[in-house]
């Protein structure tokens, strides 16, 4: 009987109480294998963006980081005037992949046009409207009566932003767009074909981008709030010290020592994408997808959109609970009670936070 | 948002990308946050569910027996946070206390229901919190309800019928027979077969172990047919052969709880802990949690579209709601207003009419006081007339004297003129 379930190892299967002190094995921590099962068939969702200056690698850099032609190289569109947007566009690509068991459902967000016009002016609406669209869309299906059991989630979980290698200093666009948009998705900052920097260079430039990134009140991701314990805090602020990560993307093979290696190869050297001495990408590629991938959704479920609907749901009602918000106390009703909750709740420093966002855009 | 048009197809992968680990992620932030289960035990006064719970989680939850005093079906709840390895559990229970002990058992269910939708109504009270903590709420809707019968051998009595009918679209119940130790093995399984039958014919919903995954689908549809479960609760131990185990020691013999051929004791544990405790959370959340948040909105006025297939938003009928609700607030404050106004001007008007009165008295005793003193003065005129007629009178008497006097003085003196001559 025991053998048909596949049990968490813990082969002793004592445990500790806090209460009486038997130490026969319950089976509580078997709820962490049946966690498992449940995630493997559902299967995940991750969402996605880059963004960036054509050119600057973002569809190479999503093949790199998974292996597979989930975003289609711009470069090779038959027909030039296509090429290059007159406005921001945003394109959106979802593929099924699977790695040992595990499924998952891939959407990469393309903002093809991004900075490429004379005047930029604006150029980040588009993506923020895409962005509060998703939010919009996961926030409509949430609070119907009929319901589905898994709302589909197209949030974008995650913005990595493209900085054009220069070596000096972030361009007034890279500023504009990260401030407005970190408030509203996780955004992760990379240095693209860092392959054109040496390595002082990347290191000053990257010293540089982190200055200016505090200097605006720009909270990339990690943000530092939002660090759960002292342990996630330490892991967390050694990602800090090395962001923005400096990448190179490829998605040909080369032999290396004997080795089939992902890399660039010019006439000075074969650059292997995955190794550190190289470029970062192995850290960006751990962070996003090993280590930090449950994370980013998360910080995205609970704190981006819970922003996004309390803002949403305060919208029409801001102005009128200021004045009533003493009178919904006093009065309390049957069917009231629903209502009297926001009234009740709209005191405290919501209308603090409703100013903070509204100017957003 | 374009799509690209190609649909949602699948790609190979060329080498290792690691979000295998997704699993353990997602695994290891649920181990940080703690689990919560929540076990709700109903079942009539005397039949082990205490005893029960202490075998299930191996660990003496209460110290002193509940009171059976409270008139009516009480639900008394309590919460532990037990630990196995790295699982932090906050496990709830929920005793229903006083069930089967009245005259009139009509509505030893209600405060079942009660208990249960009032979970519900908290759950759903935070998620429409326009700020709300989701992910740190300590949820305490009922992930299992299990249904202790009494060991009779017979059937079902009507009283378990009807609650577990009152319950069945509420919580996933899980009937088991209790004090099964009193029943011979022969007699078990005909009544384990008289109750499912009776439970299927009365259209009673009972929890059936999921048999969709793989992996567990075997053991889940072989312990189905085992229902309900035969069981035998014991915190007490007896040495058998070399070993110390649950049991209860009879002058005849040792029923072993954890032994499966003296009881399901095992069984019970197996499924509600070990294989589908997140099942029976998912179930109270995704099914009977819904229901009950389609009944409750829908009973608000709530739609989700309209006759002319315009789709609602919750947010739209919520708005409404709330103009019309700060409408009438309006109104009363308005009513309250007015109220208020009149009974200003009334009070006024009768402070008004006091002030009135108060200066007319005041008028009346002024001239009262005035007559009075016109009175005094005209006796105290009178009087000095008086007076001064009789100084008159007496002036005059006084002169009248001295002239007499003086008339006389002369008098004699002409007498004695008259003698001298």
């Amino acid at each position: 009987l025991t053998d048909a379930i596949p049990h968490h190892p813990n082969p002793q299967g004592k445990g500790e109480k806090s209460h009486g002190g038997d130490f026969s094995y319950v089976g509580i921590d078997a709820i962490l294998e049946q966690m498992r099962r449940k995630a493997m068939k559902q299967g995940f969702e991750l969402n996605l963006m880059v963004v960036g200056q054509s050119g600057l690698g973002k569809s190479t850099l999503m093949n790199t980081l998974f292996k597979s032609k989930v975003s289609r190289n711009k470069s090779v569109q038959s027909n030039p005037e296509e090429r290059i947007p007159k406005t921001v566009e945003i394109k959106s690509i979802s593929h099924d992949i699977e790695e040992k068991g595990v499924r998952m459902k891939l959407t990469v967000i393309d903002t093809p046009g991004f900075g490429d016009q004379i005047n930029n002016e604006n150029c980040w609406q588009p993506i923020m409207k895409f962005i509060n669209d998703q939010y919009e869309a996961y926030l409509q299906e949430e609070i119907n009566i009929n319901r589905k059991k898994r709302i589909p989630d197209s949030r974008v979980h995650c913005c990595i932003y493209f900085i054009p290698p220069t070596g000096h200093c972030l361009r007034p666009l890279d500023v504009e767009f990260m401030r407005r948009l970190s408030k509203v998705v996780n955004i992760v900052p990379v240095i693209a074909k860092a392959d054109t920097l040496t390595l002082e260079e990347r290191d000053s430039f990257k010293q540089t981008i982190r200055e200016e990134l505090r200097a605006n009140g720009i909270d990339v991701y990690p943000q530092k709030e939002f660090d759960e314990d002292a342990e996630d805090r330490m892991i967390n602020d050694k990602i800090r010290e090395m962001i923005p990560f400096a990448v190179v993307g490829s998605d040909q093979e080369y032999q290396v020592n004997g080795k089939r290696l992902l890399g660039r190869k010019t006439k000075w050297g074969t650059i292997e994408v995955e190794n550190i001495a190289h470029c970062e990408f192995a850290y960006l590629r751990d962070l996003l997808i090993r280590t930090h991938m449950q994370n980013i959704k998360d910080i995205t479920g609970s704190i981006h959109y819970e922003t996004y609907r309390v803002r949403r749901l305060n919208e029409s009602n801001g102005h009128v609970i200021s004045q009533t918000s003493d009178h919904m106390a006093v009065q309390p009703k049957a069917n009231g009670q629903l209502e009297e909750q926001p009234g009740a709740l709209q005191a405290n420093g919501v209308a603090a936070q409703h100013e903070a966002l509204s100017h957003e855009m | 948002m374009e799509d690209e048009g190609e649909g949602v197809r699948a790609v190979p992968l060329a080498g290792h990308v690691g979000f295998d680990s997704m699993p353990d992620q997602l695994v290891n932030k649920s181990v940080n946050r703690g689990f919560c289960f929540n076990i709700l035990c109903v079942g009539e006064t005397g039949l082990g569910k205490s005893t029960l719970m202490d075998t299930l989680f191996n660990t003496k939850f209460e110290g002193e027996p509940t009171q059976h005093n409270q008139p009516g079906v009480t639900l008394k709840s309590n919460t532990y946070e037990l630990q196995e390895s790295n699982v932090r559990l906050k496990l709830t229970v929920v005793n229903t206390v006083g069930f089967g002990d009245q005259i009139n058992k009509e509505d030893s269910y209600k405060s079942i229901v009660e208990f249960i939708d009032a979970q519900f109504e908290a759950y759903l009270q935070e998620e429409l919190k326009i700020k709300r903590t989701l992910h740190s709420y300590h949820d305490t809707r009922i992930h299992a309800c299990l249904y202790f019968i009494a060991p009779t051998g017979h059937s079902l009595k009507s009283l378990d019928l009807v609650t577990m009918k009152k319950l069945d679209s509420k919580v996933n119940i899980i009937p088991i027979v209790a004090k099964s130790d009193a029943i011979a093995k022969s007699e078990l399984a005909k009544f384990k077969i008289k109750i499912t039958s009776e439970l299927v014919s009365n259209g009673v919903q009972i929890y059936q172990f999921p048999t969709d995954d793989e992996s567990v689908a075997e053991i889940n549809s072989t312990m189905n047919s085992h229902l309900p479960f035969a069981v035998v609760g014991s915190t007490e131990e007896v040495k058998i052969g070399n070993k110390m185990v649950k049991a209860r020691q009879y002058p005849w013999g040792t029923v072993q709880v954890e032994n499966e051929n003296h009881c399901d004791f095992v069984k019970l544990r197996e499924m509600l802990i070990r294989v589908n405790m997140e099942d029976l959370r998912e179930q109270t959340h995704t099914r009977h949690y819904e229901l009950y948040r389609r009944c409750k909105l829908e009973e608000m006025g709530f739609k989700d579209t309209d006759p002319d297939s315009k789709p609602f938003s919750l947010q739209e009928t919520y708005e409404a709601k709330r103009n019309e609700f700060m409408g009438e607030l309006q109104k009363k404050e308005e009513e309250m207003r007015q109220m208020f106004v009149q009974r200003v001007k009334e009070k006024e008007a009768e402070l008004k009419e006091a002030e009135k009165e108060l200066h007319e008295k005041f008028d009346r005793l002024k001239k009262l006081h005035q007559d009075e003193k016109k009175k005094l003065e005209d006796k105290k005129k009178s009087l000095d007339d008086e007076v001064n007629t009789f100084k008159q009178k007496k002036t005059a008497a006084e002169l009248l004297q001295n002239q007499a006097q003086q008339a006389g003085g002369s008098t004699t003196l002409k007498r004695d003129k008259e003698r001298k001559n």
